[in-house]
């Protein structure tokens, strides 16, 4: 462990563009989380309505998507939609995996987003919907003023433990030829076997450096939000 | 119980009310479905050439069978090594010695920050040059090592809450009749623990065996690159991976139910009304 080592370490940073692999990774958790919100909170929607068959489609999609491995629907998305059906979201080769990538992680990511909005309506008190009704508020005003405020503070932990889920989950983009932190520390580590660990320990910690301080906020967010009964 | 607090309980022109959107609903949900197989019929996918083959029996013995059971040795080598450093770095959590918690505290926030695929692909370069194992076991010994240490970690993180939501007098009774510390953390602690455990034990078992899947990316034979090499060869990519995720789903749905069942038992095992979750990321290397 001599200066040598340090210096052909440092030297690798300029022949890859490690901070560029970081910035697809958080473009990915990015996009696919306002996607999987979207998604999530329709899915989260008709879970909770009164409806039966909006529910069963709910539940149905939760539990399909809920229970395949990420990395099958990933490549489910770039070998069968594009591969076998030839589906395209743009022209561009890259953009068009990109893409895929974000729908893969999306729908997948979007089962979990769902089941956290419902155990946010979950901590409310039945109580609540109660007393609201007792004063003469109909549907729209008790769930608008009462019942879903006090559901999307008590969402606000399960969604943090979501988006940190999300963005580790971008890496799997690997698996649809996306150009990311995984495979350029693959190619990094194949140029350069004598620093294998210096290249793994540079990457783990980016994601430390980016997951700990998410976990920190949604932590005091949600403590802070917390309904005090 | 979440429909209780939103929606009072319907009345009679609710009620038939609610039967026409329902119908309306379950037309929707029913058209989206089969717009879809149109459009999968459209491009020749429903033909029965690109089904048939999954009803042979060699495509199971050669392709998907040796594929479900190599995700099933990767699951469970991993299942057994996560129990292990979960223990070990659990107590390691309530240690009283303050070195030995901050170092299994420090252990446990890394690997669960850090994504498994990144220790994965590290592994697999890192034990084929390390040359102590034969080349074939290398991606076994990748996929399994990742999901220990990063589950192990989980695992860990569940000891520690579920001891923290025992009642603090087994503790006390504990030290009261003689024991140490350490014996009562051990004998008496974290078997109640343990048992509070077991649902969300359950549930991890789905992220192990889902995790597996992450193999195919460093060459692991297991069942989605099984699937993946049967649909190229065959031309019916989207179909093999259709059913190799149904695979996953039916064992996974079993671990579910079987988690929930737990979930509704244990509480009459232990002291007190204990449960136990993985806190959230970080939050509690501040406490």
């Amino acid at each position: 462990m001599d200066e040598g080592y340090l210096d052909q370490f440092v030297s690798l940073f300029d022949q890859y563009d490690v901070l560029g692999a970081f910035w697809v990774n958080i473009q990915l958790t990015a996009y696919a989380a306002v996607l999987a919100l979207v998604i999530g909170t329709v899915l989260a929607v008709m879970r909770i309505s009164p409806v039966p068959s909006l529910r069963w489609a709910g539940t149905t999609y939760v539990t399909l998507l809920r229970n395949t491995p990420l990395t099958i629907i990933i490549v489910f998305c770039v070998l069968g939609l594009w591969g076998q059906l030839g589906i395209t979201l743009s022209s561009d080769f890259q953009t068009n995996f990109f893409r895929l990538a974000v729908l893969g992680l999306a729908v997948y990511h979007a089962a979990f987003v769902c089941e956290a909005l419902r155990s946010g309506v979950n901590t409310v008190p039945v109580g609540q919907a109660e007393a609201a009704r007792a004063i003469g508020l109909g549907f729209w005003p008790a769930a608008r003023l009462v019942i879903l405020p006090q559901a999307f503070r008590g969402a606000v932990a399960p969604l943090g433990n979501v988006l940190i889920a999300l963005i580790k989950n971008s890496t799997v983009a690997a698996a649809g030829s996306v150009a990311e932190t995984s495979g350029l520390m693959k190619t990094m580590i194949e140029f350069r076997p004598d620093v294998i660990l210096a290249v793994f320990l540079t990457f783990a910690i980016g994601y430390v450096i980016i997951v700990v301080p998410v976990g920190l906020a949604t932590t005091s967010l949600s403590r802070r939000l917390a309904v005090a009964r | 119980m979440s429909n209780l607090v939103l929606f009072d309980v319907p009345g009679p022109r609710t009620r038939r009310r609610m039967v026409v959107v329902n119908v309306v609903a379950a037309l929707v949900v029913a058209g989206i479905a089969a717009w879809a197989l149109v459009l999968l019929d459209r491009k020749g996918q429903l033909e029965p050439a690109m089904w048939e083959p999954f009803a042979q029996p060699r495509t199971w013995t050669a392709y998907l069978l040796p594929g479900l059971l190599q995700t099933l040795r990767a699951a469970g080598l991993a299942i057994v090594g996560s129990a292990v450093f979960g223990l070990v770095f659990g107590m390691g959590r309530l240690s009283g010695s303050r070195v030995v918690r901050w170092v299994s505290g420090t252990v446990v926030e890394f690997f669960r920050a850090v994504p498994v695929l990144l220790m994965m692909v590290f592994f697999y370069s890192g034990i084929a040059q390390l040359r102590v194992v034969d080349p074939p076991d290398v991606p076994l010994l990748a996929v399994v090592l990742a999901l220990t240490l990063y589950n192990g970690s989980v695992f860990a993180e569940l000891v520690r809450s579920g001891v923290h939501n025992l009642p603090k007098g087994q503790r006390e009774a504990a030290l009261v009749v003689g024991l140490r510390p350490s014996q009562s953390l051990r004998l008496v602690e974290v078997p109640q623990a343990l048992i509070a455990m077991l649902p969300a034990i359950a549930s991890q078992l789905v992220v192990i065996l889902k995790d597996t899947a992450l193999g195919a990316i460093i060459t692991y034979p297991e069942l989605l690159d099984a699937a993946r090499r049967f649909g190229s060869g065959n031309g019916n990519m989207l179909q093999a991976l259709l059913i190799a995720a149904l695979v996953f789903i039916v064992i996974n749905y079993a671990l579910t139910t079987l988690a929930e069942r737990l979930a509704s038992r244990v509480g009459r095992l232990t002291a007190g009304d204990a449960t136990a979750e993985a806190p959230a990321m970080a939050a509690t290397t501040t406490r």
